[in-house]
């Protein structure tokens, strides 16, 4: 068994002529927590479907626990134990806390064709997972429209760990929220991480991404830029390569240039 | 809701959580959907109580008449609310209506088939037509009010067309007799309960014709169906994992869809639903009036939604009750009923029942943004 649960080998992705992805790797060990770090056009979006089984990558492979995988629905890729938790986090704001924790995987008991949604033991698992990150759900047939934006993220969490994630997938999960709500996210991504969980981070936000991070990718133009472990290379040296850095280099080589002609 | 950094051991350890302050059984009421249709429909009960208290609206005969016509437009508003939680609109219910009508009256008048063959085939055709619909909704993205709005336009034109073919008429009469000893047609067309009226009519409890007879013979079949299919879909929205579906369905579809909800699925199940329980109402008042007529069922797709948006459903979808749009008929049915009690033109009831949907949805709307808001 090889030292990774999960490896993202030479990832290709075409849309007809546009290539969205090319030769992207990542590999992945337990209780790791690598951040994909892009600018808007990176190719980050493209990635994490790819990884969620949304899309099929043209070229490279999954490798999973050792082994080959070949995803043919998001389905597959839940089976397995890669969880994905969008940016909108998949969870209806009308509906309660209960709902939405089991959406799609309700428990159920009694006779065949006359099944019910067991809706205490739904309640009780609810009310205990938010328990145990702190979240006090004090009623779980309380519409998650009334949560926090932080609360709401450590649900959709919560929930794909429940239902069996090993490799969490996080698309942008502190974008939206304050610096207090944001730092109760990250704490527990690193809880959920040091149970064992590989997580992937997507982000474009470094300060969130550096403390917490034991290794980063960094998407450009749908290649990647390599992956560093955070020993390796400083916030500051991760976060100009992030905003383009040799970009901003060149930018300030022609204004320092126009600058000089103008004094002439 | 709040965050606490410390684990919440005490509360484990105490079984009970203390900060789970006693919720009055008012707020809790204030979370249904269906409280503005329960306030609404207490509120018509007393203005007619008062109003129509002695004129025999609510003697066994009047009661059974506004329950007829309630439970008739409740079997369509159920399925038209489910649909609505779902995120979607049927126009098509009132073609529907007219066109299982024919669907049942050419192949037992003109082709000779037995009734209850007939009956099946209507039922059929309907789980096509309210298939097509989903399929297309589904696959197409297109919005169901389009869809179904051409829906509407494709089966009344085809019930006139195919009638006035077969027929040379737009009307299809001479069911009556077919109905006995029909192994199915009873379903539709049954009075139950006639021994209670009997019996409450021998000690001289109820009115009686000339006859002796009970001038209410028995409950109709509609009011039975529009039971059943109240407690039925309740059933399935609130007890059931395709109930949760369908409010994720509605509620948020690419959301649901990421979380391996069946979208597409749960939606043109919906669409068969409200198509079938038009058909139900086609059966019922064929039967009943012993005919077919092609403009049957004319505009009942907005009644059916008035009543379901009256009864708490959100136009956006994911919120309502089966109950709430069972109450939301019984408002409309009462008031189109007991209208003829009152001194008030019947020319009023359309006014009523758009002010009514208005209020309603001002009302509902409120009570999105508070069930929602962020504490």
């Amino acid at each position: 068994m090889s030292e990774y649960l999960v490896q993202f080998n030479n990832i290709s992705k075409f849309f007809g002529k546009v290539i969205a992805l090319k030769d992207v790797t990542m590999k992945l060990k337990k209780g790791e927590i690598m951040c994909l770090l892009g600018d808007n056009g990176a190719g980050k979006s493209t990635l994490i479907k790819t990884l969620a089984g949304v899309h099929k990558p043209d070229e490279g492979e999954i490798i999973f626990e050792d082994q080959k995988i070949v995803f043919d629905s998001p389905r597959d890729a839940l089976d397995i134990g890669i969880g994905t938790v969008y940016q909108d986090l998949a969870l209806v704001s009308l509906m309660s806390v209960t709902r939405n924790f089991f959406m799609g995987r309700e428990p159920q008991k009694g006779l065949p064709f006359f099944k019910t949604f067991d809706i205490e033991k739904a309640n009780t698992i609810a009310a205990e997972r938010m328990g145990q990150i702190g979240i006090d759900v004090r009623d779980p047939s309380q519409a998650v429209g009334t949560m926090s934006g932080g609360e709401r993220q450590c649900l959709a969490i919560s929930r794909a760990i429940y239902f069996g994630a090993k490799v969490l997938v996080l698309d942008e999960p502190t974008s939206a929220l304050g610096v207090h709500q944001a730092s109760m996210v990250l704490k527990y991504i690193v809880k959920a991480a040091s149970q064992g969980l590989a997580v992937i981070l997507i982000t474009h936000n470094v300060h969130h991404a550096y403390p917490v991070g034991n290794s980063f990718t960094v998407l450009n133009r749908g290649k990647s830029m390599g992956t560093f472990q955070k020993k390796d290379i400083s916030r500051e040296k991760l976060l100009s390569m992030m905003a383009g850095g040799e970009e901003l280099d060149k930018l300030e080589v022609e204004l320092k240039e126009m600058d000089r002609i103008e004094n002439n | 809701m709040s965050v606490k950094s410390e684990s919440i051991q005490s509360k484990k350890d105490s079984g009970q959580d203390e900060r789970l302050k006693k919720i009055s059984p008012l707020r809790v009421l204030l979370n249904r959907p269906e409280l503005g249709a329960l306030g609404g429909s207490i509120l018509v009960f007393i203005f007619f109580g008062i109003v129509a208290g002695d004129t025999g609206m609510f003697s066994a005969y009047g009661t059974l008449n506004f329950l007829d016509v309630s439970a008739n437009l409740g079997i369509i508003a159920i399925a038209a609310a489910m649909l609505m939680i779902g995120g979607e609109f049927d126009l098509s219910i009132g073609s529907m209506i007219g066109f299982a009508g024919i669907c049942i009256a050419i192949p037992a008048i003109y082709w000779g088939w037995p009734l209850w063959t007939s009956i099946i085939f209507a039922f059929a055709m309907a789980v096509l037509i309210g298939y097509f619909n989903g399929i297309m909704v589904v696959k197409t993205g297109l919005p169901s009010f389009i869809v179904t709005l051409a829906m509407l336009f494709i089966l009344r034109g085809a019930t006139l067309a195919i009638t006035r073919l077969i027929t040379g008429r737009t009307q299809v009469p001479g069911l009556r007799v077919l109905i006995e000893d029909d192994p199915i047609a009873w379903l539709f067309a049954t009075d139950t309960f006639q021994w209670l009226f009997t019996w409450l009519g021998s000690m001289k409890l109820i009115a009686l014709r000339t006859d002796g007879s009970p001038l209410a013979t028995g409950i109709p079949p509609s009011v039975i169906w529009f039971i059943a299919l109240t407690l039925f879909a309740t059933w399935i929205l609130m007890k059931t994992r395709y109930g949760n579906w369908i409010f994720a369905s509605g509620g948020d579809k690419v959301g649901a869809t990421n979380v391996g909800v069946p979208v597409g699925r749960v939606k043109i199940s919906l669409f068969i639903g409200t198509a079938v329980a038009s058909t139900i109402f086609a059966c019922i008042q064929v039967l009943d009036a012993g005919s077919a007529d092609t403009m049957r069922g004319t505009l009942k797709e907005l009644e059916a939604i008035a009543a379901a948006v009256v009864g708490g459903c959100l136009l956006t979808g994911g919120y309502g009750s089966a109950i709430g749009a069972a109450l939301g008929a019984i408002i409309f049915g009462t008031v189109s009923m007991g209208i003829f009690y009152t001194d008030v033109d019947t020319d009023w009831f359309k006014v009523f029942l758009g002010a009514m949907m208005l209020i309603a949805v001002v009302f509902n709307n409120y009570i999105r943004k508070k069930v929602t808001e962020t504490k």
